[in-house]
């Protein structure tokens, strides 16, 4: 069905919801390049307009992408849980805004309403938010996982470490690994993207992160990111897999372009749990998302970036994931142009996964041929602290040498943490402390960062 | 880390796992933030990949080189027509512009490979490298007895337009030369894609790649000897893409590679 608005004397047709929803969404070139953006500011206001106005549960009753096409829109229509939906089922898109700003929302009545709020919902009011609404919402949204240590709790934010090396040679990892480590750095997951798709390379690396992880006792989590198939078939072979990592999208169609169906991630789920690794909990899953992916394997079906890549947080969602990853800016500027929408694109992200009851992190980063910088991804960073992300990324010296991107390094949560005042995860905050990587206060012990950890590589080493 | 009142052993353990990788680790700290020399040292990398997506193509110079290597050459355009074009839209920069369509019919026969330099996302790894690559690749062209089309010099070009200008120039194989997306250590970083049978519409799935060309990277020669390794299976064969494994290389996968990183 049609929806219209008129502003003075010139009246808008929106053919239908994804046409709505397309046209309201703050400019970004990808939406440009699929032809869905507005034709002009005036016409985004509008749309925006009829958005408040439209009543929450049309979204229950109009599917974006047909039920009997997709899988995604299946998990989403099936898994929804009407009686947590109840709450705000009176309530208009713009009603639900205001409603999310308001006392009522409270940290868990947002955990208890999680359920019910499906992915189009959370991107149709965060399509009218601000930059301030998105990060006053997310920061009361929790979102508490755990395998061997507890993230996503209050005033916390973790680190995933990333070490990679252009030929996963794999001194060269274990050197960055322990210049991350004594930076306090490696909470989220010491996670590697190999370079190689070999499966003896990549069960060389596990074995490599397992030994260290076990050496020193670390409470924390290994990942190499490798395709879940992949790791099904190490977890077969009898490699030390912690967690099943996996790219998704929002669409069926962009799952497959990434070799995924929603029963294949089943059966990752269901291996990486047989394995019984973690010690806290049972959160095995690690997936990454990122704006765009939909539209660049052409399964975008005609749905603005920003709402499949909600829809690809329902996919997230059903597997209950230790990390969710939104590689922001790594895309390139024909779907995020500049800093400005590669920051906007992040507190979106974030928000609609947190709303969701999704563990949000972000990997707060761009390519050389973006308009953006490292002051944009300061900026960023600073956003998402501020909005409670649950884990960024560390790369040594903000320069990713295998993957050729920026993003943010050991040194930047250092920063952050000093100037919100964040913690690390608990039971890895205390053992940083027993390593005396840190003082009593959190902060890394003076000049002194990690001399525990080389001491002990040379006791190895003697 | 290397602070002055730390023992000199650890500031050496520290420079010696510096050696282990490329990666910017062992910075020290002023605080928890970067020391200012490497602030500066972050920012000259970045600045000179930005350069290396924006420094203006050269075409002129590049056809010199390869008239000096006894090679004709054809200049062509895509349909991107500004650099800011290029970037928002890829669907222009992977066609050829009206003008240039008729200039390649214009010099359509018969030939075994297309060489298609392309400017790509680096300017700079073209101007740099393209020139040394061909020569280092034409000697295995002429022990494999393969007849070239002339070589197409083609502007704010992405990978695919190579298959539309081999098929208007009636060449059997493409071969693209593109600079590739810029990274912090990397701005001259040389692409080479190769299609069996180039038309139009074809995808990623049906090209052979081999990437990071570079001194410092893959080098020269390395790189021409896989590449010949190829062209000489894909003609035995009659195809690339993704039938065709490059037994001497190893593929990028995993992770933030299947999150969609298109071909440049």
């Amino acid at each position: 069905m049609a929806y219209r608005a008129a502003v003075g004397r010139q009246s808008y047709v929106f053919a239908d919801l994804k046409t709505l929803l397309a046209k309201a969404t703050p400019l970004r070139s990808g939406d440009q390049l699929a032809g869905l953006a507005a034709g002009s500011m005036e016409e985004m206001m509008a749309a925006r307009m009829a958005l408040a106005d439209l009543p929450l549960r049309t979204f229950l009753n109009e599917a974006l992408i047909p039920y009997e096409e997709d899988e995604v829109t299946r998990l989403i229509v099936d898994s929804h849980d009407a009686a947590a939906f109840k709450l705000i089922a009176s309530l208009t898109v713009g009603g639900f805004r205001d409603w999310l700003c308001s006392d009522a929302a409270t940290t868990p009545v947002l955990a208890r309403l999680a359920p019910g709020i499906t992915p189009e919902m959370a991107a149709a009011v965060s399509k009218l938010m601000r930059n301030q609404d998105l990060i006053l919402v997310a920061r009361k949204c929790r979102v508490v996982t755990r395998f061997r240590n507890t993230l996503g709790l209050p005033g916390a934010m973790a680190v995933r470490l990333q070490p990679n090396h252009p030929t996963d040679d794999v001194a060269g990892i274990l050197a960055s690994t322990m210049d991350g480590l004594s930076f306090g750095c490696g909470d989220a997951v010491i996670g590697i993207n190999p370079a190689s798709d070999s499966m003896s390379a990549i069960g060389d690396l596990l074995r490599l992160l397992d030994a260290l992880i076990a050496r020193f006792e670390i409470p924390t989590q290994a990942c190499v990111l490798t395709h879940v198939t992949s790791s099904v078939a190490l977890i077969e072979q009898g490699v030390p897999v912690d967690l099943v990592f996996q790219s998704v999208a929002g669409t069926q169609a962009a799952n497959a372009s990434f070799g995924v169906t929603l029963a294949l991630l089943q059966e990752g789920l269901e291996a990486g749990r047989s394995l019984k690794r973690g010690t806290v909990g049972d959160n095995v899953m690690y997936f990454e998302t990122g704006q765009g992916a939909a539209l660049s394997a052409n399964a975008h079906h005609g749905v603005d970036q920003q709402t499949v890549e909600a829809r690809a947080y329902a996919v997230c969602r059903a597997y209950e994931p230790l990390l969710v990853n939104t590689v922001v800016g790594f895309i390139g500027p024909e779907y995020l142009y500049d800093g400005k929408q590669i920051i906007r694109a992040g507190l979106e992200d974030h928000f609609c996964g947190k709303l969701m009851g999704v563990p949000m992190g972000c990997d707060i980063c761009y390519t050389n041929h973006a308009e953006a910088d490292q002051d944009d991804m300061d900026t960023l960073l600073t956003l998402l602290g501020a909005a409670g992300v649950n884990f960024i990324m560390g790369i040594p010296g903000a320069d990713d040498v295998m993957l050729n991107y920026q993003s943010t390094s050991f040194h930047d949560q250092l920063y952050i943490r000093e100037v919100l005042g964040l913690k690390r995860a608990p039971e890895f905050e205390a053992w940083l402390r027993r390593m005396d990587i840190t003082d009593p206060s959190g902060k890394l012990s003076a000049g002194q960062g990690g001399q525990a950890l080389l001491a002990a590589m040379q006791d190895r080493a003697a | 880390m290397k602070t002055p009142d730390k023992p000199a052993s650890t500031a050496q353990r520290w420079a010696e796992l510096a050696q282990l990788t490329p990666a910017r680790i062992a910075l020290g700290r002023s605080g928890a933030s970067l020391p200012t020399r490497e602030v500066l040292r972050f920012g000259l990398a970045h600045a000179q990949a930005r350069d290396a997506v924006h420094e203006p193509f050269r075409p002129e110079g590049l056809a010199a080189d390869l008239a000096a290597l006894s090679l004709d050459t054809v200049m062509v355009e895509s349909a991107a027509r500004s650099r800011g074009d290029y970037l928002r839209r890829p669907d222009l920069g992977r066609g050829l512009s009206e003008e240039s369509r008729g200039v390649l019919a214009a010099r359509r026969g018969a030939s075994d490979l297309a060489i298609i330099v392309a400017d790509g996302l680096s300017s700079t790894a073209i101007h740099q490298n393209a020139a040394p690559f061909i020569t280092a690749q034409l000697p295995h062209l002429k022990r494999q007895g393969l007849t070239l089309a002339p070589v197409v010099i083609a502007s704010q070009a992405r990978v695919a337009l190579g298959d539309e200008a081999a098929h208007a120039l009636g060449a059997r194989m493409a071969l693209v030369l593109i600079g590739e997306r810029p990274g912090l250590s990397s701005p001259d970083s040389l692409g080479a894609y190769l299609t069996f049978a180039p038309r139009p519409g074809l995808t990623d799935a049906a090209r052979n790649c081999i990437s990071n060309i570079r001194p410092g990277g893959l080098d020269f020669a390395a790189a021409a000897f896989k590449l010949a390794w190829l062209i000489d299976q894909a003609f035995k064969r009659s195809l690339t893409g993704v039938d065709l494994k490059d037994e001497s290389g190893s593929a990028l996968e995993g992770g933030k590679q299947d999150a969609v990183l298109p071909a440049p």
